[in-house]
């Protein structure tokens, strides 16, 4: 499972208001919640990002809240996956189980600039910067959960399995 | 085999049906508790439904409750608090809350003996590790998770590590449990505490009120904590006993169990802390705030809209006027302390002050209604966030303190102490 996109950039502590402010989780569609986005941190993100792009932020992404319209906006928004050097663990949690990957890496935020095109491979954990040839290393993700992300999380993942 | 455990892993393993746990263990735990509100629950229920489940584990272990955008604060609203209320129906749910049964939920589990103490409870709400005050393992999940234990009853874990913080010393005048976490999450940082269980224990706990503990636990979480407990005793027994229905245990940590760390605060040296915009881990003491006008103080929210919260304001506010232009908002977390505050005075007392008086709702804390904010506008409130846009527009600010600091604060129209009253 490899993932190819343009990054945008974040600073640390990106909360779940920033990801998806509160005034909007009165809905939970995935479309709704992609238009907002990570609205608060930057109010255009929602109209720049493209599909497959990469979310690069500094530590302790997604503190606050539960709510999983979090990792659903991201989804939605067409974000491929998000890295950085650690999760809050909450948002870690839901990640995964609404199939959206994401990598820790230490030294990706120093490593990685605003609108660099960088690749992520699941399998090794490799991340190479292709606008610079840096490289650097992250978690990589074991198989049964990348099974779980291409089937589309936790839930869709077991109703698979269960239907096989 | 059997070695020393911290009160975490107690609860775990014994959930676990396991003789001990270690952190870094995966454990499946039964779970006694799962909550949702009406702004996770529908979700979950999509993915019950989804997952063609046809029965929830046990109707009486499962609480949804409607609090967040109540009383309904537009159609969407009122569709996703009808969602609860249909499934609720449908599978005879035993604690469902709306309309004027409901309060904020982590008030108001605590205060009808739904959750206990040594429980294991998960919430989708990220304050749901609230109820490691009374001695129990309690975090916040998402829905997925959520709806998970609904179908099955069970849960998984990683066993935390645990984060020991011990209170020592005297309190100073007008410092609350509110004071204490916030002090502790500017030490710390927001993720000081990332993946750990945090254990509040020494002298100063001990005499805390479960309230003021309630406090402290509900903001473990922004420490990045899984949870944030505290050994139960006398005090938890007292709140406990005459509210439970049915069978508890009170777990406690041994002695010589091990901790990642362990921090010791000299309470002597804490003043009332303000946390500034737009982070929990922004303090300052109240000492070196220089002149802050606000335009919004909450006094409310799961973190401090009890009773003892609203006495503490009361008795600033008695005979005082709001300062002229600002907004005071008081929200009694539950239909009981609202009672309560009605019984005692303290409602008069906020009326005559100038305040509004609203239902409880969790409402402005996450910016949902009822006292949301303008550009640029200020608010100091009792809650647990500060983030951006938290309460209102991206360029509004929240303050966050303790109800006495509040109370204070809206008669002097800017932020301030009891003591310069």
């Amino acid at each position: 499972m490899k993932f190819k996109g343009q990054v945008w950039k974040f600073g640390k502590n990106v909360d779940t208001d920033a990801i998806i402010p509160a005034r909007y989780l009165n809905t939970s569609d995935p479309g709704e919640l992609a238009k907002h986005c990570m609205e608060d941190a930057d109010p255009d993100f929602p109209k720049k990002v493209k599909k497959g792009d990469i979310i690069v932020a500094e530590k302790n992404f997604g503190c606050g809240s539960s709510r999983e319209h979090a990792p659903i906006a991201i989804k939605a928004a067409g974000v491929s996956c998000v890295i950085a050097p650690s999760f809050a663990r909450i948002f870690y949690r839901n990640a995964f189980n609404m199939g959206l990957p994401i990598f820790e890496c230490e030294d990706a935020p120093e490593l990685i600039s605003e609108g660099d095109e960088i690749e992520v491979d699941a399998d090794t954990g490799e991340i190479v910067n292709l606008t610079t040839g840096k490289r650097m290393k992250a978690q990589p993700i074991p198989p049964f959960m990348q099974e779980l992300i291409s089937d589309g999380g936790l839930i869709a993942h077991i109703l698979k399995k269960k239907s096989l | 085999m059997s070695r020393p455990m911290t009160i975490s892993e107690k609860i775990l393993a014994d959930h676990a049906g396991l003789d001990y746990v270690e952190p870094g263990q995966l454990v499946e735990v039964k779970v006694d508790i799962a909550l949702g509100n009406d702004i996770t629950a529908p979700i979950a229920i999509d993915i019950f439904k989804k997952a063609g489940a046809k029965e929830v584990f046990d109707r009486e272990r499962i609480a949804l409750v409607a609090d967040h955008f109540t009383p309904n604060k537009d159609i969407k609203s009122a569709e996703q608090v009808r969602m609860l209320r249909e499934f609720a129906e449908e599978h005879a749910i035993l604690h469902f809350y709306e309309g004027g049964d409901v309060g904020v939920e982590h008030c108001l589990l605590p205060e009808k003996g739904i959750v206990l103490p040594g429980d294991v409870v998960i919430g989708a709400d990220s304050h749901t590790c609230t109820y490691g005050a009374l001695g129990a393992f309690a975090t916040g999940v998402g829905s997925t998770d959520l709806a998970a234990t609904m179908i099955t009853g069970y849960t998984w874990f990683k066993v935390p590590e645990t984060l020991k913080l011990v209170y020592e010393g005297e309190l100073r005048p007008w410092v609350t449990g509110k004071d204490l976490i916030l002090y502790t999450i500017g030490d710390i940082g927001v993720d000081g505490a990332l993946y750990m269980a945090m254990e509040f224990c020494g002298p100063v706990i001990e005499r805390l009120s479960m309230a003021e503990r309630m406090t402290m636990s509900n903001m473990a979480i922004e420490a990045g904590g899984k949870a944030g407990l505290i050994n139960p005793d006398e005090i938890t027994e007292e709140y406990c006993s005459k509210r439970a229905k049915r069978p508890y245990k009170l777990y406690k940590s041994d002695e010589d169990a091990q901790y990642a760390r362990v921090i010791t605060y000299d309470c002597s040296n804490i003043e009332p802390q303000i946390a500034m915009p737009h982070l929990p881990e922004n303090t300052v003491g109240i000492s070196e705030i220089g002149t802050i006008e606000l335009n919004q103080v909450v006094i409310g929210s799961c973190t401090n809209g009890r009773i003892e919260d609203l006495e503490m304001a009361a008795s600033i506010l008695k005979g005082k006027k709001v300062s002229k232009g600002l907004r005071l908002i008081v929200l009694p977390a539950t239909p009981a302390i609202w009672s309560e505050a009605l019984d005692r005075g303290y409602l008069r007392t906020f009326l005559d002050a100038g305040a509004v008086i609203g239902p409880p709702t969790c409402g402005p804390c996450l910016g949902g209604h009822m006292g949301i904010l303008a550009k640029g506008e200020r608010a100091l409130s009792t809650t647990n966030r500060n983030f951006v846009g938290r309460m209102g527009h991206p360029e509004s600010e929240v303050y966050l303190a303790s109800p006495a600091v509040a109370a204070a604060s809206a008669i002097l129209g800017r932020i301030g102490s009891p003591e310069e009253l």
